[in-house]
């Protein structure tokens, strides 16, 4: 059901049925090691190219949690999916292979949340029976497209961040689990004027913020509401500027508030500011924050997936980064 | 939506470098690889008796293929990543350049990939050389034409 002017509330009995994850090496040996169900030791993940590297991430992540699930994958009624590469390409040769109804979805790193948006509007409205929600991401594909090849020697800022090896893919149905998903925000596009490209967190955060206010304004809700208000991939740089914006407009999340790129690595890793790319968002929430919501460890978390726009070549055109934020909320139950 | 209002925020949290820290650390590291240039060339002399001028073109050589072996091996990336413009500025970091750009491109074959972007990043260093010679060249002409210079 509608809900204000940018959100929905999911009353149809809207659950994630099962989730799956799987990392590349470095993610491996990260802090949320335990969470993850399939990790890769090298990361050309037994493949020839990064792209293709990719495109095992999340065909082993898909198959993983057909498994987990315990059903068919002829029962999929629909799939939304993307990735970082242009056309979407890792995504679209892992579909090649499958027989689901399938729409791509181009949101950056906020994809994981688009796409589980998108999953959960088609199970409430009976549309689908199970909907399945997939992203991906890989340092390497997303460093040669974006930046410089990965052997390039050229210094790095510190506020870079590294972008996450990993796939992550949930399935979404009405059939009750431990957790429901509650409602949702779809963001408008922000641009706050940023234009470099080693500094995403910066560029995301006023984006954040604005689908966390809009979020709570159009449900009517407090941030104490949330055990846990969970951006994308701010990492160390962008997480202080959402909470600062977010205490401008009169909310304050400090408490509730903790990054993705934070989590997904811990600081003795070279990953400068942390974590990013859109298989950060979806690997530390299908993988950590489901594992801590079954646990009831957490009860209510506001998942909010932060995507930089960015086009290499229109930046050198000195156009600014337009940035988006999808959320949705997830609450445990009994 | 476009805003402006929010830059102030960002820019009150943006991380300065430590311009000073990291002119040191690449001088340090870049004379070390100078030094070690020297060295060479040194070598090359008193060891394998080569004249010198012949002996620079091969110590520039072997740190060429130090350079690139080193990219191949994965270690001139985090060696960049401490030693800064220090390991950038030399010709090892030339040499970086063109071997990273062959590597990531090897996937897309020897032609379309490795011969089409092997130039990729060294491409802009290549044609400011190749133009400002030009430019200097044609000025070292006119000065000695117009006896400014002897």
């Amino acid at each position: 059901m509608k809900a204000g002017s940018q959100s929905w509330k999911f009353n149809n009995n809207v659950y994630l049925l099962e989730t799956a994850t799987a990392v590349g090496p470095l993610e491996s040996q990260g802090p949320l090691k335990n969470d993850f169900d399939i990790m890769y030791d090298e990361p050309y993940c037994g493949q020839k190219s990064w792209e293709q590297a990719e495109s095992q991430l999340m065909r082993s992540a898909i198959n993983k949690v057909i498994e987990k699930a315990k059903i068919k994958e002829s029962e999929i009624s629909v799939a939304f999916a993307g990735d970082l590469v242009n056309q979407i390409v890792p995504t679209h040769y892992t579909f090649r292979e499958t027989n689901i109804p399938f729409f791509g979805v181009y949101g950056a790193c906020s994809t994981s949340m688009e796409s589980l948006m998108l999953s959960a509007l088609m199970v409430d409205s009976d549309n689908a029976k199970i909907a399945l929600a997939a992203t991906s991401s890989h340092n390497s594909s997303a460093e040669r497209q974006y930046r410089n090849p990965t052997e390039y020697g050229g210094p790095k800022p510190e506020t870079a961040q590294y972008t996450v090896t990993g796939s992550g893919v949930a399935l979404v149905s009405h059939k009750k689990t431990k957790i429901r998903i509650e409602s949702a925000t779809a963001g408008i596009i922000v641009d706050a004027a940023q234009n470099n490209p080693n500094d995403m967190g910066g560029a995301m955060a006023p984006a954040a913020a604005h689908t966390i206010k809009q979020h709570l304004t159009d449900l009517g809700l407090e941030p104490s509401y949330y055990d846990l208000i969970l951006t994308g991939d701010l990492a160390s740089c962008g997480s202080p500027i959402v909470v600062d914006i977010l205490k401008q407009e009169g909310y304050d999340i400090s408490e509730q508030h903790n990054d993705c790129g934070k989590l997904v690595f811990s600081p003795d890793q070279p990953v400068f500011a942390g974590g990013s790319g859109c298989g950060c968002c979806a690997v530390v929430t299908y993988g950590h924050i489901k594992k801590l919501l079954e646990q009831k460890k957490l009860k209510r978390v506001l998942v909010v997936a932060t995507g930089a726009l960015l086009n290499p070549l229109i930046v050198q055109q000195k156009e600014t980064i337009p940035c988006i934020a999808h959320a949705v909320a997830l609450c445990a139950v009994d | 939506m476009k805003t402006k209002k929010y830059e102030e925020v960002i820019k009150n949290h943006e991380v300065k470098p430590n311009y000073v820290k990291n002119a040191l650390v690449s001088f340090f590291f870049g004379g070390l690889i100078c030094a070690g240039g020297q060295l060479l060339i040194e070598m090359y002399v008193h060891w394998f008796g080569f004249v010198r001028e012949t002996a620079s073109t091969l110590a520039l050589v072997t740190v060429i293929l130090i350079a690139s072996v080193a990219t191949g091996l994965g270690i001139y990336d985090e060696f960049g990543q401490i030693a800064k413009a220090g390991a950038f500025v030399p010709i090892t970091g030339f040499a970086n350049s063109l071997t990273s750009a062959a590597l990531e491109s090897k996937s897309e074959g020897v032609v379309l990939g490795i011969a089409t972007n092997l130039f990729k990043l060294a491409g802009a260093v290549i044609v400011f050389a190749v133009v400002s010679a030009y430019v200097f060249g044609i000025l070292r002409y006119l000065l000695i034409e117009f006896n400014v210079l002897s």
